[in-house]
């Protein structure tokens, strides 16, 4: 079992996705119980499924200076990064610490890919046409260099791909970093967009929804794909004693299987188990959980099953993904944001769009939102090959 | 100047074309031997039928791997795994971008989840029954240096063993002019936060600055470090090979290099 960690400041965070720009409008919609899918309406041959879209980044390209990283993800990137005055934090950490003390780690599952596929769609005589031909376009880690690029910072700066569980795992390198005395900040997030390869792979794999998602409804019929963007700002707990914290995390593999769960939830348990460990917390200490909840029948079944047999009914846990779709890669660090949320505004958001639960569903389930006091909870993100990962936060007056 | 990593390499991993493993590269490396025949990369740590089907990285990544494990004596289900690729499988990717852009409701499915970029993990902890945490990081160019600095992260954080494996294949079609992968390499290693009998200690420390195309003074090296992200190990590897006590800086950001003082075992 891992040693406890030192609990890290959580200085700011900001969420964008179908539910609107910033923390506020995430909070009123999650209140009202109030979705964002909508039919998609992507590509040019959309498939007939619902889908999280954020409105309005057709017209919004990057800042010019910025040209050659272009493209639906970053700029969904710049718009998020934009709500709840984050740029001003990340710019103020610089000044804090200097450039190269603050790390940019990113997660994302196919990060401007759809900049790749809308090249190969408009060849030129074998080519991608000039105004797409960049190389920092056309791979894995240009959104995290799109972060790095804009603030001009100068530190470690990575990508971590693990389909959708990335952008939880960049909190648990953040921690490593910062215990380690490498960087003093971290700027951590994920961004995932709509994109032909996740809309079109995952209707391959059968796993796309007609209806709206159903999160833990025993009728469920499968994922709806959204995007966003979410940040967070880590640094020392000393730099921010009133900020909410990161108080553990784990991580694990399934060793299974490349596109189904664990029958069993073993890895999940682990990743669980370890973030608890980390954390030095019993089930027992956890107030909410926000669950990965795709929709899909395995996960479902097997988390819902996982959550059942080993925390009490005090608990209350829940999947967003009825509000926002299945981001993806974005998918860890925008129900981070959420959990965060939920600690803010003392509200735990409901699991929508479950008429029937599936049968492996406890009591522990929070079908509608609940008012109420949360100050330690997880966020649970598990993705493709089997790659799983669990954080802990809680509030800031739990250690004070 | 950041606080020094150390750590020890207990298993070695390579593959090159005409360098099918570490022992043939480390000879090479030596003026013992001379490069062979292009051969497949020998994954025998995946079971044969998923091996027989599996996209080139996942072979590719897993042939090194699986020698830095063997040589290493530790068992692959207890090692952490970070796998660090530039570019990933552009096999597929090209695949998939050519395939959505005629027929997308054609795509293929196996070839869907293989494109995700933990591919290559996600099959290594399947075949060898790795329950710890495992993870695929990418820095485009720079995704060796960015690789091993989390493992060594990882290693040193948590005190345990970690498996580092970074991989990158040649490109295909339109996307080839944009990643300028002209070919496939692999380097792997084991490493350990404790001292080993046998074992070269490496200290990683970040430093300013970035190290750009420095020549390895030979036109067959400078060739395959420039062939892809992962030639970018290609100098740490040769100092392992020709057990050098040496330092060294790989980039690892825009303006970021790790320096190695590289202490070979003696």
């Amino acid at each position: 079992m891992p040693h406890p960690i030192s609990p890290l400041a959580i200085r700011a965070f900001t969420a964008t996705s179908a539910l609107g720009r910033g923390l506020d409008a995430h909070a009123q919609a999650l209140a009202a119980g109030r979705g964002g899918l909508t039919r998609n309406d992507f590509s040019s041959a959309p498939l007939d499924c619902w889908i999280g879209r954020v409105p309005g980044l057709e017209d919004e390209p990057v800042p010019e200076a910025f040209v050659s990283l272009d493209c639906r993800n970053n700029r969904l990137a710049w718009a998020g990064l934009r709500q709840d005055g984050f740029v001003g934090h990340v710019l103020a950490a610089r000044e804090r610490y200097g450039a190269s003390r603050v790390a940019v780690l990113m997660g994302t599952s196919t990060a401007s890919i759809g900049a790749t596929e809308e090249g190969y769609r408009r060849l030129d005589d074998g080519h991608l046409p000039p105004e797409l031909a960049f190389p920092a376009l056309h791979t894995p880690h240009s959104l995290a260099n799109f972060v790095a690029s804009l603030f001009d910072l100068e530190g470690p700066c990575m990508t971590v791909a693990t389909a959708c569980s990335s952008s939880a795992k960049v909190f648990a390198s953040a921690e490593r970093m910062i215990r380690l005395g490498l960087v003093d900040a971290a700027v951590v997030g994920g961004v995932d967009t709509l994109c032909d390869s996740v809309l079109f792979g995952f209707n391959s794999l059968e796993l796309v929804s007609p209806e709206p998602c159903r999160p833990f409804d025993a009728g469920r019929r499968g994922i709806s794909i959204g995007e966003a963007a979410g940040f967070a700002l880590l640094e020392r707990l000393e730099a921010a004693p009133d900020a909410p914290r990161l108080v553990g995390y784990g991580e694990s593999s399934d060793a299974h299987h490349m596109s189904t769960p664990h029958p069993e939830g073993l890895g999940a348990e682990l990743a669980l188990r370890d973030a608890l460990a980390r954390a030095g917390l019993a089930p027992a200490d956890i107030d909410y959980i926000n669950l990965h909840g795709t929709a899909s029948m395995k996960n479902d079944e097997v988390e819902a099953a996982l959550i059942t047999r080993t925390f009490p009914a005090t608990t209350r846990a829940s999947s967003t993904k009825g509000f926002t779709g299945h981001t993806l890669g974005a998918a860890g660090m925008l129900e981070a944001a959420i959990t965060l949320l939920a600690m803010r505004e003392g509200r735990v958001p409901g699991n929508i769009n479950a008429e029937a639960p599936d049968p492996n569903c406890g009591p522990q389930m929070a079908w509608s939102a609940e008012k109420r006091d949360v100050r330690i909870a997880l966020s649970n993100s598990f993705g493709f090959g089997g790659n799983n990962a669990c954080l802990a936060f809680a509030a800031a007056e739990r250690l004070a | 100047m950041s606080p020094a990593l150390t750590v020890w390499v207990r298993g070695i991993g390579l593959w090159a074309p005409g360098m099918a493993d570490w022992t043939t590269f480390r000879a090479i490396v030596r003026n013992e031997a001379s490069p062979g025949e292009v051969t497949r990369p020998v994954a025998d740590t995946l079971p044969a039928n998923e091996r027989r089907r599996a996209p080139e990285s996942v072979l590719l990544a897993a042939a090194a791997a699986g020698q830095a494990v063997a040589m290493s004596g530790l068992s692959a289900a207890d090692l952490a795994c970070v796998f660090a690729s530039g570019h990933g499988d552009q096999t597929i990717t090209d695949y998939m971008c050519a395939t959505l852009a005629s027929a997308p409701a054609e795509l293929s499915p196996i070839r869907f989840h293989n494109s995700v970029h933990n591919a290559p993990v996600g099959y290594w902890t399947i075949a060898t029954h790795c329950h710890a945490a495992s993870s695929a990081v990418s820095a485009a160019t720079y995704s060796f240096g960015a690789g091993l600095l989390e493992a060594a992260m990882l290693a040193v954080a948590d005190e345990r063993d970690v498996l580092f494996a970074a991989y990158d294949i040649a490109g295909t079609g339109p996307l080839r002019e944009m990643t300028a992968c002209t070919g496939a390499f692999a380097a792997s290693l084991v490493l350990s936060p404790h001292p080993h009998q046998g074992a070269a200690r490496i200290d990683l420390t970040l430093v300013p600055g970035n190290i750009r195309d420095a020549s390895l003074g030979d036109a067959r090296m400078d060739g395959l470090a420039h062939s892809n992200p992962t030639g970018a190990g290609l100098r740490l590897m040769e100092a392992l090979a020709q057990e050098q006590s040496l330092a060294l800086r790989v980039a690892t950001a825009d303006s970021l290099d790790v320096h190695l003082d590289v202490e070979a075992c003696r």
